[in-house]
């Protein structure tokens, strides 16, 4: 007969292991972004000797040459231009298609809201090439707003299929009110049914927020330019250009990595919803 | 009356299908007719040449089937260590216990980074001279395995493949989690009551239960890996001598590098043709897999 105390022991020991486990795994997620901040508080001199995790001085200054010299000020107010600019875009545009999609009926609508989701599913790999002849046609290569009607595309797939199902799901009696009263369609879109649609719209702005701040491949199409680059763009070209300054290297990916890990950390319950629904319609 | 209704309809969904209409189909339908051509992009003028783009990278374009092998091994290491570790932890988390809110903020950090910054710190950490990597191996008495991990050939593909599960993994916890927290308590209540240990729990219980959520995760992550680039452009930009090229970046490579532009586009569509088959066959195995 096996006593309370081996089942016990047992127990314990399962647990430690599966801690260690975890714990293992949590350093290696952790350890790469602690050596890139610490990487960017060394001297040029220091960063190919110095191995140490925690460098003897905090060379601050870094950050400062990053923001000024290395233009990461510039780019950095430009990431943070488009990804404001594209997340107040889809929220309008796929909010008022949504809220259509939900509620109205009108001659089209299957088959207009079988394209968005079906260009959800579809890969289109390449499609920046034509998109990029396209954009020149258009003149808008090379342009902020070129840039930011690419990107409000991008996610408006997601975006109409996430708030089309909050709204299915939303009750109607506060929207009939509204009606009784006079409101106009608009008028109850922007004054009951957004208000209301608060937790789906944070899934939305948060989900956009960190594609946006992230995307790469459409940016470096689309902007020839220095001053107009995203940081995504201008830390690889950054890269290329002065491949062995790497203190400065790494404090320009710290300013870009850190908006996104604070984001996350605060908004980390809307990312999770997101990305468990993200994978449900695919 | 009833129309000035239907056209207020109309402008709630027209900016959508504005944008849609111009930044989506216009590029998809162009992709299949300027597939056909040959055209560097700037002249007015393109040369129609029919199917000989697709001849071409049928039969002549060797670095492009190279590269799509080389995808396919990256998927794969993301389908069997990825998938495989993302499960093993959504497991250990799957339970009541201190810290697990802690672990699943931490695992899912990786993959909120973006792809440029990812590639670039390991890119610095593995580097063949000054790296942290090598560092330590000589340090801890290793120097014979002290190696140029992303400029060595036999060596490059591999540690793009590993840095790529390294970042993805979080996600597949998460829906691995999110899936392990939908099976009742009961059911491994009453299979403890007939007398199951854990692993026959397991086996049981967890496994037959989580088959149609690995066979979604397996399904994005083929998807997902095939396609993926921008790590490789940042980690070693598609060398040493195309020894990490995937399919992506040799679209790119047509377009902004030999001006191909048509050649590009079908570049794309083959790779989309693949990429829908393989997903097609996924499809009818999830199914096949539901229904047993």
């Amino acid at each position: 007969m096996k006593t309370t105390a081996y089942y016990k022991t047992k127990r314990i020991t399962i647990n430690v292991f599966i801690h260690l486990f975890l714990i293992i795994v949590a350093v290696t997620c952790l350890f790469p972004l602690l050596w890139m901040v610490a990487s960017s508080l060394k001297t040029q001199e220091m960063i190919f000797k110095d191995m140490s995790l925690l460098p003897k001085e905090f060379h601050f200054e870094n950050y400062y040459l990053a923001w000024k010299e290395g233009g990461f000020g510039r780019y950095f107010i430009n990431s943070l231009f488009y990804t404001v600019s594209v997340v107040l875009g889809i929220i309008v545009i796929s909010s008022l298609a949504a809220y259509a999609f939900s509620r109205f009926r009108f001659p089209g609508k299957n088959l207009l809201f079988f394209m968005f989701m079906a260009a959800m599913m579809i890969p289109v790999p390449g499609s920046f090439v034509p998109l990029y002849v396209l954009l020149t046609k258009l003149h808008l290569r090379n342009t902020a707003l070129g840039y930011i009607l690419c990107m409000i595309n991008v996610g408006l797939s997601t975006s109409i299929f996430l708030l089309k199902t909050f709204f299915d799901k939303m009750p109607k009696e506060l929207e009939d009110a509204a009606r009784i009263d006079g409101c106009s369609k608009l008028g109850i879109w922007w004054n009951v049914a957004l208000p209301l649609s608060k937790p789906v719209l944070a899934v939305v702005v948060v989900f956009n927020a960190l594609n946006v701040w992230n995307e790469y491949v459409l940016a470096l199409i689309i902007f020839d330019s220095k001053p107009l680059m995203p940081l995504q763009v201008a830390l690889m070209t950054f890269q290329g250009e002065f491949i062995t300054r790497y203190p400065l290297l790494m404090a320009g990916l710290t300013i870009t990595a850190l908006p996104i890990i604070i984001v996350y950390l605060l908004m980390q319950k809307y990312i999770v919803k997101g990305v468990t629904a993200g994978a449900v319609v695919g | 009356m009833r129309l000035k209704s239907t056209l207020e309809n109309y402008i709630f969904v027209l900016p959508a299908t504005f944008i849609f209409l111009i930044f989506y189909l216009i590029p998809f339908i162009w992709v299949f007719q300027l597939g056909m051509y040959e055209w560097d992009g700037i002249l007015p003028t393109k040369v129609f040449v029919g199917l000989g783009n697709f001849k071409e990278i049928l039969l002549q374009d060797r670095i492009w089937w190279q590269s799509m092998l080389q995808a396919g091994y990256i998927t794969f290491i993301a389908l069997t260590f990825q998938n495989a570790i993302a499960f093993l932890l959504a497991w250990a988390c799957d339970r009541e216990m201190r810290l697990k809110n802690f672990y699943r903020v931490i695992f899912f950090i990786p993959p909120v980074l973006s792809e440029v910054v990812v590639g670039l710190v390991w890119q610095w950490i593995l580097d063949g001279h000054y790296g942290l990597l090598n560092g330590w191996l000589v340090k801890l008495g290793f120097p014979c395995l002290v190696k140029n991990w992303l400029s060595d050939p036999t060596t490059a593909l591999t540690t793009v493949a590993i840095v790529h599960s390294w970042k993805g993994f979080g996600w597949g916890f998460l829906i691995f989690l999110a899936g392990l927290q939908t099976i009742p308590r009961e059911l491994y209540e009453a299979a403890r009551v007939d007398g199951a240990n854990a692993w026959s729990c397991f086996k049981k219980v967890t496994i037959p239960l989580m088959i149609p959520v690995a066979v979604m995760v397996a399904m994005l992550t083929v998807l997902g890996t095939m396609q993926a680039f921008v790590l490789i452009i940042a980690m070693t930009g598609g060398g040493p001598a195309y020894h990490t090229q995937v399919p992506v970046l040799r679209i790119l490579a047509s377009m902004r590098g030999s001006s191909r532009f048509g050649y590009a586009c079908a570049q794309g569509i083959s790779f989309g043709v693949i990429l829908v088959v393989i997903s097609f066959i996924q499809y009818r195995f999830s199914k096949h897999s539901r229904q047993a």
